[in-house]
C-alpha cells in the first residue's frame, strides 16, 4: 500500500523543498518507486532542486483541469528511475487546485507508487492544506528558532484537525526534522536546543540535519543532497530519517562533519 | 375392628408435611490482605444496596491461611455488616485463630452454580456535575478553545498563540505559553494555574495583564493568577 508523505512547516524557507528532494531520492534509492509532487503553484521551486526545470511539458494543474494525463506530467529522474517529479505550475496560482481534483491525482499517484512525498507550499492556506489533505505522515520541518517553532506547532494542530485522517478521528503520525541545526551555536544559547524544540512540539524527532554548505552546493547542482553529496553530513542524516520513516529502528544523532584524527581525538576527549 | 384410621398412626397424630425448598446460598470467598478485601465489598455492597439482606452466606476460607492478619476479626466484621453467614468451608474450627467465632454448625457439600453477579442496582452514582473539560493532548498555536461551562484543565502544554478561555478556572499541568482567560462568565474569583507559568497574556473577569507586566521572577515557574481588588496578581504555588 502506497504511503502519502507531506512535507510541510508553516513557516517558508526552512528547507521542505530541499527535504523532499533529499527524502525522495534517500527513499528511491531504497529500490522504492518515488514520486515527489510540488505543491507550491506560482512558486515551483521542485523542478530546479531535482534539476528537472527543463524538462517540463505539463504539471499538476493540467492534470487536475484534464488538460494532460498523470504519465505525461511525471517526469522520471535521470539519475535514479525508481524517483519521479510531478511538478507545479508556475503560471497558475493555488486556486487552480481543487479539492476533488488533488483527491483524484492522489488517488492515481498512489497506484503507481511506493511513496507519494508532497512539498507543501509555505502558509497555512488552501495550497498548504490540499497539499496535506491525503497524507497518511508527515514531516514537519522545522528551524531551531522560535518562530519556526511556533508556525510548526500551528501546523500540527492543522495536521489534526482539517486532514482527511482527522475527519475518521485518527491521528496522523507526524514526525519532526531539525534542519539548519548547528550545534555549535545550540551550545552557545544561540539557537533553540534540539530539547527545547522537542518540549514546545512534543513529536517525535526523525532527524537532525545540520547546517551544511553541502545542501545550497546541491541545490545550485540541481541534485538532492542524498544524490549529490550521498557521504555529507546532511545527506547521511536524510538517510537516516528515511530508514526510519520506512519503520527501521534508527537512534537519532548528529551527524557531523568527517574530521581528521586530531578532531576525532578532541571529541573523544571531551566526551 | 375398624380400618378408618389409614391416614393416621397408631397415635392418632397428623403426618408432618414436608416438602422440599432450595435456597441458593452465597459462597465468599475472602482473600488476602483481608482489610483491601472488606473494602472492595463495602464498595460493592454501596452499589447494591441490600444484595446480601437476608441472604444466607456460606464463607469459604481456603484463599486465607491462617496467618493472616486480622483473620480473626473477619467473622465479627462480616455480622457487623449484616451478613449472615450460614457455614465456613476451607478451615478447621479447631484452629486457635477461630476460637473467639461463633461457629455457625455445619451446612456442607452442597453444589456449586455458576459465580453470581452483584447487580449494579438503581442507586447508581450520582453523574459528575456538567462543569470540567478535561484536553489532553497540547494545545497548540492558533487553537482557541472555548469553555463558559465551567474549568477547563490542559494536561500538555499551551502554546504561544494558543488561546484558552474558561467560564471557570484554567488548570495547565504542561508549560504556559499562550493566551489564558478565566472568569468569563463573569466570575472575579476564577483562577489560573500553570506548571510553567510563561504566558502571553492571562485575564481574569476581563481584568488582563500581559508577559511584560508580570513579575520576572515567577515567568517560567509553577505559578497561580488570583484577582486581588481587581488587579491581575501572580503568586507561587508552593
Amino acid at each position: 500500500m502506497a504511503q502519502v508523505l507531506v512535507v510541510t512547516s508553516g513557516k517558508g524557507g526552512v528547507g521542505k523543498t530541499t527535504t523532499t528532494a533529499a527524502l525522495g531520492a534517500a527513499l528511491a534509492k531504497s529500490g522504492k518507486s518515488v514520486v515527489v509532487v510540488d505543491f507550491d503553484v506560482g512558486l515551483r521551486n521542485l523542478d530546479l532542486v531535482m534539476g528537472a526545470e527543463r524538462r517540463v511539458v505539463f504539471d499538476l494543474v493540467n492534470v487536475i483541469q484534464g488538460d494532460a494525463k498523470l504519465a505525461q506530467a511525471l517526469i522520471r529522474d535521470k539519475r535514479l528511475d525508481t524517483l519521479s517529479l510531478l511538478p507545479a505550475s508556475q503560471t497558475r496560482d493555488k486556486d487552480a487546485l481543487t479539492a476533488e481534483g488533488v483527491a483524484k491525482v492522489m488517488a492515481e499517484l498512489k497506484e503507481k507508487f511506493d511513496w507519494v512525498v508532497c512539498d507543501s507550499p509555505a502558509g497555512i492556506e488552501r495550497g498548504a492544506q490540499l497539499a496535506m489533505s491525503h497524507a497518511d505522515q508527515a514531516v514537519i520541518v522545522t528551524n531551531p528558532e522560535v518562530s519556526s517553532v511556533r508556525d510548526s506547532d500551528r501546523i500540527i494542530g492543522m495536521l489534526d484537525s482539517t486532514t482527511e485522517i482527522a475527519k475518521t478521528g485518527e491521528k496522523m503520525p507526524k514526525h519532526l526534522l531539525l534542519t539548519r541545526y548547528d550545534p555549535a551555536r545550540a551550545a552557545r544559547g544561540e539557537m533553540l536546543s534540539v530539547d527545547d524544540v522537542l518540549e514546545i512540539l512534543s513529536i517525535p524527532l526523525i532527524g537532525i540535519i545540520p547546517e551544511s554548505q553541502d545542501v545550497l552546493r546541491s541545490s545550485n547542482l540541481g541534485a538532492p543532497v542524498t544524490l549529490a553529496a550521498p557521504e555529507s553530513a546532511p545527506a547521511r542524516a536524510y538517510f537516516e530519517a528515511a530508514r526510519r520513516l520506512a519503520g527501521e529502528k534508527v537512534n537519532v544523532t548528529i551527524p557531523t562533519e568527517k574530521k581528521g584524527l586530531f578532531d576525532w581525538l578532541f571529541k573523544r576527549g571531551a566526551a | 375392628m375398624t380400618s378408618s384410621t389409614a391416614s393416621t398412626d397408631p397415635a392418632g397424630l397428623p403426618r408432618i408435611r414436608a416438602g422440599g425448598r432450595s435456597f441458593l446460598a452465597l459462597v465468599l470467598t475472602p482473600e488476602a490482605p483481608l482489610d483491601i478485601w472488606l473494602a472492595a465489598l463495602d464498595h460493592q455492597v454501596s452499589r447494591s444496596a441490600g444484595f446480601f439482606a437476608g441472604k444466607p452466606i456460606i464463607l469459604d476460607l481456603t484463599l486465607v491461611p491462617l496467618d493472616t492478619p486480622h483473620l480473626a476479626d473477619l467473622l465479627p466484621a462480616l455480622v457487623e455488616r449484616g451478613i449472615r453467614v450460614i457455614g465456613i468451608e476451607g478451615a478447621d474450627r479447631d484452629e486457635p485463630v477461630f476460637s473467639t467465632w461463633e461457629w455457625p454448625e455445619g451446612l456442607n457439600g452442597g453444589r456449586s452454580t455458576a459465580a453470581e453477579e452483584i447487580p449494579v442496582d438503581s442507586v447508581d452514582e450520582p453523574e459528575l456535575p456538567p462543569g470540567t473539560l478535561i484536553i489532553e493532548e497540547p494545545v497548540r498555536s492558533g487553537q482557541q478553545i472555548v469553555w463558559a461551562d465551567g474549568d477547563v484543565i490542559v494536561l500538555g502544554s499551551v502554546a504561544s498563540g494558543a488561546e484558552v478561555s474558561a467560564g471557570g478556572s484554567i488548570h495547565v499541568y504542561g508549560s504556559l505559553r499562550g493566551r489564558a482567560i478565566a472568569g468569563i462568565v463573569g466570575r472575579p474569583e476564577a483562577r489560573i494555574f500553570a506548571r510553567v507559568m510563561e504566558p502571553e497574556l492571562l485575564a481574569i473577569d476581563g481584568f488582563y495583564a500581559i508577559s511584560e507586566e508580570m513579575p520576572e521572577a515567577l515567568i517560567g515557574k509553577s505559578s497561580q493568577a488570583i484577582l486581588v481588588d481587581e488587579v491581575l496578581t501572580l503568586k507561587p504555588l508552593t
